[in-house]
């Protein structure tokens, strides 16, 4: 669960990038974030994932309260969230498998669990059989399922994807959300950054819409709202 | 928090030292070039010191008395030079002893049997604790009333004291520099290992990776890149050290009245502190360059 109270976030070079934002979402919600270039969307995220503090507000997230957090707590709380970008970043020279691996690793997982996990998880995002394969081996919705895949891969609460499907033709697009769909359907709570009008109303799912740091539109079942187009 | 997988810890630490290969090669060299200059340094002052023990085996001067002064006097004066600072013993040699100990070295000693006690001083031997205040005490001895003269051999003694102390000077100034110099080359070679692995790590943390298992492989690589300098570098000065001791030894040397202090017997203790002093700059090193990770 993510509550934001009265966030503020003010960047060094005294860009507003947030002003005011309240909101909640619970566990196993499926969420999209909408709003314009530059309204605070990506800040949003930053602020979620702890790479970032708020300037002013309050700010909690599964269960930690990232106001009065202790910098040896982070990695706890970032390893209940999992995060997906537009660019994929995937380690280039590792093969799909070794990039979940490593992901697991990062988390001092024990090597029994990661035989385990990591084909079960490849088989889930539909890469079984490509398990070998580097990233410049696939098509970007491959390597955009390998993301998820890594996202997953230490079974976190939350899945967070910033413009998942920035760099992905329409029909790639559709395959990922209804991946996240599905994913979401298993009991991962799913926090969509887009501005793809067509793929957020082609599902009938609960749309935040800000718009220069503000919070315009909340509505679950809603539509691309978006004042300034 | 429950156990690291060392395993992969050191295997990172590993594989980077390979991957990073030029970078790690160069920072070895450049500790092992450091560590051989400070420990030349270090050695020569050593041996230097173990020559200043060998001369004060025969740290002792002569005390002549006033010839007005009869033997009995003379010998009264034993307690006054006792009382001097860092005097060891004091031995009274009467003329007689003196005359004789004095034809005895010489080759045809029939020649001077005739010489009259009268030529030779009453004196006293003086044997000190600390051949470097040598000098202070015989200025003091000097002052006792009776004693009219006094005379030792204190260039080489002083020659030494003097190249002994300037040269710890310049150890411990070298020590400084040199360890500065190393730390800043692991730094560096660190430095360039995590601007490397940027991406690997900005994933990591997103993965939830705490900032030891970020750090751990960094630190193993300095550490590894120390200890290999220290060890290196301690059989290169073993090598150089038995071959200057075989140069001292040829007939051709000119300093053949120096003794080496042999290796060997330093063996152990050079090998302490040049793996200390690698592990010091290889983890060091890392953690500074790392420390910008700690608080992501
Ligand atoms: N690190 C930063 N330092 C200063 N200003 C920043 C920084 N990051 C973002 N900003 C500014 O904050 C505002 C919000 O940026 P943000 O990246 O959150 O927008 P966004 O909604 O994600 O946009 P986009 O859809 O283009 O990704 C923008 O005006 C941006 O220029
Ligand atoms: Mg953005």
């Amino acid at each position: 669960m993510i509550r934001l109270i009265d966030v503020y976030k003010e960047y060094e070079n005294g860009t507003k990038a947030l002003k005011g934002i309240t909101t909640r979402i619970d566990d196993g919600e499926f969420v999209f974030l909408v709003g314009a270039s530059g309204s605070g969307k990506s800040t949003m995220i930053r602020l979620i994932t702890g790479e970032v503090a708020p300037t002013h507000g309050r700010l909690m997230v599964n269960g930690y309260n990232l106001n009065s957090i202790r910098q040896k707590q982070i990695p706890f709380m970032r390893r209940t969230l999992g995060v997906i970008f537009q660019d994929f970043r995937l380690i280039e020279k590792k093969t799909a498998a070794e990039n979940l691996i490593f992901a697991m690793q990062a988390v001092d997982a024990p090597p029994r669990d990661i035989r385990k996990r990591v084909p079960y998880v490849l088989d889930l995002v539909g890469l079984s059989g490509k398990e070998q394969c580097l990233p410049s081996q696939m098509s970007g919705g491959e390597q955009q399922r390998v993301a998820i895949a890594r996202a997953l891969v230490n079974n976190p609460r939350m899945i967070i994807a910033d413009e998942p499907t920035g760099n992905l033709d329409p029909e790639r697009s559709l395959e990922i959300m209804l991946l996240l769909e599905r994913i979401n359907a298993l009991g991962t709570t799913i926090l969509v950054v887009t501005h793809e009008k067509e793929l957020v109303d082609r599902f009938s799912k609960r749309v935040i819409a800000i718009d220069k740091g503000q919070l315009i539109n909340d509505e679950t079942g809603g539509y691309y709202k978006n004042e300034t187009v | 928090m429950k156990r690291f997988n060392g395993g992969y810890l050191i295997t990172e630490g590993l594989t980077a030292i390979v991957s990073h290969g030029l970078m790690s090669f160069v920072a070895i060299c450049i500790i092992v070039a450091c560590l051989i200059i400070m420990g030349s340094f270090s050695l020569v002052a050593v041996n230097i010191n173990y020559n200043l023990g060998l001369l004060e085996d025969k740290n002792e001067f002569l005390a002549y008395i006033d010839e007005s002064l009869d033997d009995d006097v003379a010998r009264g004066l034993q307690s006054d030079i006792e009382a001097v600072d860092n005097v060891r013993s004091v031995t009274f040699i009467s003329r007689t002893e003196a005359k004789e100990s004095y034809i005895a070295d010489k080759e045809d000693s029939a020649l001077y049997e005739d010489l009259p006690d009268t030529v030779f001083r009453n004196r006293f031997s003086v044997q000190v604790d600390d051949i470097e205040q040598m000098e202070t005490t015989i200025d003091q001895v000097e002052q006792v009333s009776g004693i009219v003269k006094v005379s030792a051999d204190l260039e080489v003694a002083q020659g030494f004291v003097v190249a002994r102390n300037v040269l710890s000077g310049i150890s411990l100034i070298m020590v400084v520099v040199l360890s500065i110099v190393s730390v800043f080359i692991v730094y560096n070679t660190i430095r360039l290992a995590t601007f490397h692995r940027r991406e690997e790590i900005a994933i990591m943390k997103m993965c939830g990776a705490t900032n030891g298992f970020v750090c751990w492989p960094f630190v193993i690589e300095g550490l590894v890149i120390g200890l290999a300098g220290g060890l290196i570098a301690f059989a290169l000065q073993w090598a150089i050290y038995e071959l200057i001791g075989k140069a001292a030894e040829s007939p051709a040397a000119s300093f053949q009245f120096l003794s080496l202090v042999p290796f060997g017997t330093m063996a152990w203790s050079v090998l302490g502190v040049f793996c200390l002093a690698g592990f010091s700059i290889g983890v060091g090193g890392s953690l500074l360059s790392i420390r910008k990770f700690l608080n992501v």
